[in-house]
């Protein structure tokens, strides 16, 4: 009998880690951004003086990794685990940070859900007496993403009504047993969800489901309702997606109220090209390492449940005409 | 568990999400994306046809004229998009943009741009026609055919 399962699909964890600090990175359109000021670096350059835009994105995963060290004053020798990845083949921004910072690394993929679903796992880890401290990163850069799903850049393409905007950046979070005021109390992993929407124009459209299935479940596996948290934030749908999500949770019965928000639009209000939103792994970390965690150790957020969405689709995939798989990975924050 | 390959949302749940969905997801401005095209694609014609205009003027005959004015035109795409302007004109004009010449040298200009870190044998070399390469594939074919069906009904 697992101990520290609650309902279908709900960790509890049994002594709740900590988040003892986080470090994040942006590039220039995300400095543009209303959040702004919630992030540790902001990198004008988004090629940051690299060669290439993979190691660009490299270096902000690696500074995101640097601050979040520096901030508890804790040397890389002393991270057990380092939890890590990216949208790029093979994950590769992840590897590449992990030889430079030498912990043992685990190696994860869940497309711009990898925030969350890192952190699950590293506050697994700890709670469960694997670590004392377990590091958490995941980054994404726009010129990287549309290279690895898109188009090539300089190409003239004009944006969907649904196209949303691959955010430039990274975060790291560093899990521990104490030393931290945000407690990570449940996490609940999503499920993969098809609802058949083919387009990767429509990501938010092809996510929202997904979100609405882990959210129901995660309120479902805790007996709580939605008023229960401060904010209740999802990654990257971008208005069109997080506005479908509202209408699946009504028509499930648990309306979500004015405390949920969604960080793709958060994180490039009135940022003009950047669509209906952003999008990408460092969309929803942002938020989440920024933001939110940011605001809980000022005590003005006192609970938060994180849904941080992906999209689970290759480049070989849609061109082959198979419709996207989505999932969302939720986290619960308290203080 | 649904049986492999089954899926578990069945096609009538997933028809219903769709339509949902759909009925939220705002319409493109059709109207808006069609003017804009036809006024920006129209004012590279019109570009284009000064340029011929001038060649003639210095002397060409108009058939003379045509492979010159091509390569200008292609020349202009390829500075444009190298100097990162020519795909705000495609954000700006779509189809404008895009079917004119101008926008095919983007697409070989934008590719070689984007894979030229991969070096250039494997990269830039192997990549540079990968948006163009259908293009020119079915532009040979159509013209093959069409060159065919004339040879094959002459008298």
């Amino acid at each position: 009998m697992a101990t520290r399962r609650i309902g279908k699909s709900t960790v509890r964890f049994a002594t709740p880690p900590v988040i003892v600090s986080a470090g994040t990175v942006a590039g220039p359109m995300e400095s543009r951004g209303p959040m702004a000021r919630w992030f540790d670096e902001v990198v004008p350059d988004d090629m940051f003086g690299e060669r290439t835009a993979e190691k660009a994105e490299r270096r902000f995963m690696g500074d995101a990794v640097k601050i979040a060290l520096r901030q508890a004053a804790i040397q890389p020798e002393q991270v057990d685990y380092f939890i890590a990845g990216d949208l790029l083949n093979q994950i590769v921004t992840a590897s590449f940070v992990a030889e430079d910072l030498g912990a043992p690394f685990i190696g994860v993929y869940g497309a711009c859900s990898t925030s969350v679903q890192s952190l699950t796992l590293a506050s697994s880890l700890v709670d469960a007496g694997f670590a004392d401290l377990a590091l958490a990163a995941t980054s994404s850069h726009y010129q990287t993403a549309e290279r690895q799903f898109r188009y090539p850049i300089e190409l003239n393409i004009q944006r969907k009504s649904t196209s949303q905007y691959t955010a430039t950046g990274a975060g790291a979070v560093l899990v521990g047993k104490s030393g931290g005021k945000v407690r990570i109390t449940e996490a609940t992993p999503g499920r993969v969800i098809d609802m058949g929407v083919k387009d990767p124009n429509q990501m938010g459209p092809a996510m929202a489901p997904a979100a609405a299935d882990t959210i129901f479940n995660h309120l479902a596996d805790t007996g709580r309702d939605p008023a229960f948290y401060d904010v209740i934030i999802t990654g990257d749908l971008g208005s069109v997606g997080s506005e479908i999500l509202l209408e699946l949770m009504q028509r499930r019965g648990v309306p979500l109220g004015s405390n949920y928000a969604d960080g793709g639009v958060m994180l490039f209000k009135g940022v003009r090209g950047t669509g209906v939103g952003g999008s990408g792994c460092a969309c929803s970390a942002l938020i989440m390492e920024g933001f939110v965690w940011k605001k809980m150790c000022n005590s003005e957020i006192k609970s938060a449940l994180i849904v941080a969405t992906g999209a689970l689709l290759s480049s070989l995939t849609w061109q082959q005409g198979e419709s996207v798989p989505c999932i969302a990975n939720a986290i619960a924050l308290q203080l | 568990m649904a049986e492999p390959g089954a899926k578990r949302h069945k096609s009538d749940d997933r028809a219903k999400y769709q339509k949902l969905a759909s009925s939220i997801v705002p319409r493109p401005p059709l109207a808006r994306n069609l003017a804009v095209a036809f006024v920006v694609g129209g004012l590279i014609c019109t570009v284009g046809q000064a340029v011929m205009n001038a060649f003639i003027a210095s002397g060409m005959t108009g058939d003379e004229a045509v492979g010159p004015t091509l390569a200008t035109m292609i020349l202009a795409g390829v500075v444009l998009t190298g100097l990162s302007i020519y795909h705000h004109v495609g954000e700006f004009a779509g189809a404008g943009a895009a079917v004119p010449i101008t926008g095919f040298a983007n697409t070989i200009a934008a590719a070689a741009m984007d894979f030229k870190r991969e070096g250039y044998i494997l990269g830039m070399g192997a990549k540079m026609f990968v948006i163009a390469g259908p293009v020119l594939v079915y532009g040979i074919l159509s013209g093959v055919t069409v060159a065919l069906i004339k040879w094959l009904s002459r008298g």
